[in-house]
């Protein structure tokens, strides 16, 4: 269909992830679960762009 | 109740998301050339994608708010929706429905009935199918627009048109493949917004046996034994045992076979996620591959809603707050008591639960459940306006670009017509309650007619349409000599006088269902005998025995259909004796 699904998946969430992961570094006193939520998200999207990358090469 | 506040990173996540979606539908417009293209997403999607949308089409608000608030009214019996429900009619349409939805080229379910019986049946089908799509994705977008101006103080105006706009731009733009995409981006944003709830919510009870241990105390005080609402089976010896006020038989012919399998394998909505596959290997992987998360989405939507009654009921926050009536005042049973609003157990939650950041994700996860529910009614409302409706009765010979233009301008209808129907929505109090019940009267019946003409040759085109009309017809004359108790006459039922009450409306649905779903069934049967069958040779491809089984010989074993059939199953089981 021209567009790998992977793609904005793993973007979108890499972007949510990093927003919260920030927030929850950055704002005082900051927020243990968004920080540790967001990096979740980070890993998730870092994993969809990933194989969206694999699957364009393979 | 005072609204909750939401702050700048909450607005920054929920941007992100309306960025995606739109950026989706304009890259996606490039590849959309044919009505193949725009109606059935070119046939050519893989089957995790078809498998994913087929799980999150029917994964809207209703699911998500109305898990939650059986949750919270029923407790883990819920879980009966995806264990008894679900999943069994997942693997039956995978394995024994999807080679003629896929394999007889059909564009629709109403197109099959028109290939296998004739052109009223179709009709029929056609007509009340859209009728429900354009209520029931207005009834959503009412929904949404009450919630969030309750919860967040939004405008309700303003709330139903930004959505209604956002969900027009991306389905006009890229078709069923743009909603398709959407619903996959919403399957994820679902899990990862409500997996910390549910997370952070056990945290806050004490975990699982915490968890009992609160809601034994609930249980108790409502007159029930104790584990009433944290086992789904052993309370099920009778009505008055468990809270859904429903015995083993009423339970697993009304919801698991009646009601599930009419849902799952005549209804379009679904249906068409798996018929935009890319082979019919992958058309009968969809519903399976979707069974296996599916399974597991009772953890997410439904332990919300019983988290929250542990909470209230044992002395903690009101997380089930009262329900207020059109002028704001709580409402009140016939006794006095206050009615709780269920469908705000999870939305409390998050509100509760969730700091500045995570809320923001959890209020958007629910706002793409609206949106996506919304998309999906109106692409299957498209396709088939466009090609049961429009191509069949009104304008026949067009070619093909002349069907994508229309389907488009049914896009923009099928929105504007569920707008309207929002602001009718927000006229009537019971009007959830209405959408329940039309699903019983049209859905149940269906499915007899359905099983009857895939697996019997003999059916005929009358014997169907007779039949689904007498069985909607038994639906409204069962609804309308029965009541759930403590209810008034009207559209809760007993308009013809009362013969019998059931202890909960849950109950007097499923009765409906069975007894809507048995009277098509035998008038169905009956009919046939006295009409003349259609040839052998006008059925092939459109019943069981002249059907060539699709071939899995090729496929390594773990990846044929049956296999992966018999793990879902398998495993189904043993989470029904886990929280026996």
């Amino acid at each position: 269909m021209g567009l790998d699904l992977r793609l904005p998946i793993g973007a979108l969430f890499l972007v949510i992830g990093l927003l919260l992961a920030g927030y929850g570094f950055l704002s005082s006193p900051g927020v243990p679960v968004d920080r540790w939520w967001g990096l979740v998200l980070v890993a998730f999207g870092a994993l969809m762009l990933g194989l969206a990358y694999r699957g364009r090469r393979g | 109740m005072t609204h909750a506040h939401l702050s700048g990173i909450d607005y920054a996540v929920m941007l992100a998301y309306f960025a995606c979606v739109l950026g989706i539908g304009a890259l996606l417009k490039r590849g959309v050339k044919s009505g193949n293209d725009f109606f059935l997403a070119g046939r050519a999607v893989p089957a995790w994608i078809t498998g994913l949308a087929f799980l999150s089409a029917n994964l809207g608000a209703q699911e998500v708010i109305g898990m939650g608030a059986s949750g919270a009214k029923y407790g883990i019996a819920t879980s009966h929706f995806y264990w008894v429900g679900a999943i069994p009619a997942m693997v039956f349409v995978g394995l024994l429905m999807m080679p003629f939805y896929y394999g007889s080229r059909a564009r629709s379910v109403p197109e099959y009935l028109k290939l296998r019986f004739d052109e009223k049946t179709r009709a029929l089908n056609a007509i009340s199918f859209a009728a429900m799509t354009v209520f029931s994705s207005g009834i959503s977008l009412y929904a949404m627009g009450k919630l969030f101006n309750l919860l967040l103080g939004w405008d309700f105006s303003v709330a139903i048109l930004l959505s209604a706009a956002i969900v027009l731009a991306y389905t006009v733009l890229g078709g069923l493949t743009s909603s398709i995409y959407n619903e996959v981006l919403q399957f994820f944003l679902i899990v990862f917004g409500f997996a910390p709830l549910v997370i952070l919510g056990l945290h806050a009870v004490g975990g699982w046996s915490g968890l009992q241990a609160r809601l034994a105390t609930v249980a108790t005080s409502h007159g029930f034994a104790a584990g009433a609402y944290t086992h789904a089976w052993t309370y099920l010896d009778q009505p008055a045992h468990n809270p859904i006020g429903v015995e083993r038989f009423g339970l697993v012919m009304g919801l698991g076979f009646v009601l599930s399998f009419g849902y799952w394998c005549t209804d379009f909505l679904v249906v068409q996620r798996a018929m935009a596959a890319d082979s019919m290997t992958s058309a009968r992987r969809t519903p399976l591959l979707a069974a296996f998360p599916k399974m597991l989405f009772p953890f997410l939507v439904i332990l919300p809603g019983m988290i929250a009654l542990a909470i209230t009921g044992t002395g903690g926050a009101s997380l089930v707050p009262a329900k207020l009536d059109a002028l704001g005042h709580p409402a009140l049973t016939a006794t006095g008591a206050a009615v709780p609003d269920f469908d705000l157990a999870t939305p409390m939650m998050l509100v509760h639960f969730f700091p500045a950041g995570l809320l923001g994700l959890g209020i958007t996860a629910l706002l793409a459940s609206f949106m996506s529910g919304m998309a999906g009614n109106v692409t299957a409302f498209n396709t088939v306006w466009t090609y049961d409706i429009y191509q069949s009765y009104i304008n026949r010979d067009a070619p093909d670009s002349h069907y994508v233009n229309m389907g488009r301008i049914a896009t923009v209808g099928g929105i504007a017509l569920s707008i309207v129907a929002a602001y009718a929505a927000s006229r009537f109090n019971d009007i959830m309650d209405m959408l329940q019940l039309v699903f019983a009267f049209v859905n149940a019946p269906l499915f007899a007619t359905f099983a009857l003409g895939m697996f019997w040759r003999r059916t005929t085109g009358h014997g169907a349409f007779v039949g689904l009309a007498s069985g909607i017809l038994a639906a409204a004359l069962h609804h309308g000599l029965t009541l759930p108790a403590g209810a008034v006459t009207g559209i809760k039922g007993g308009f013809f006088g009362v013969v019998a009450t059931y202890p909960s409306e849950l109950a007097q649905t499923f009765w409906t269902a069975i007894w809507a779903w048995s009277t098509c069934f035998a008038v169905t049967i009956l009919v046939s005998l006295f009409t003349r069958p259609r040839p052998a040779e006008d059925l092939k491809g459109l019943v069981w025995s002249l059907t060539e089984r699709p071939k899995d010989g090729a496929l390594p074993w773990y990846k044929r259909p049956l296999t992966l059939g018999l793990v879902v199953l398998a495993c189904t089981l043993v989470l029904n004796l886990i929280f026996y």
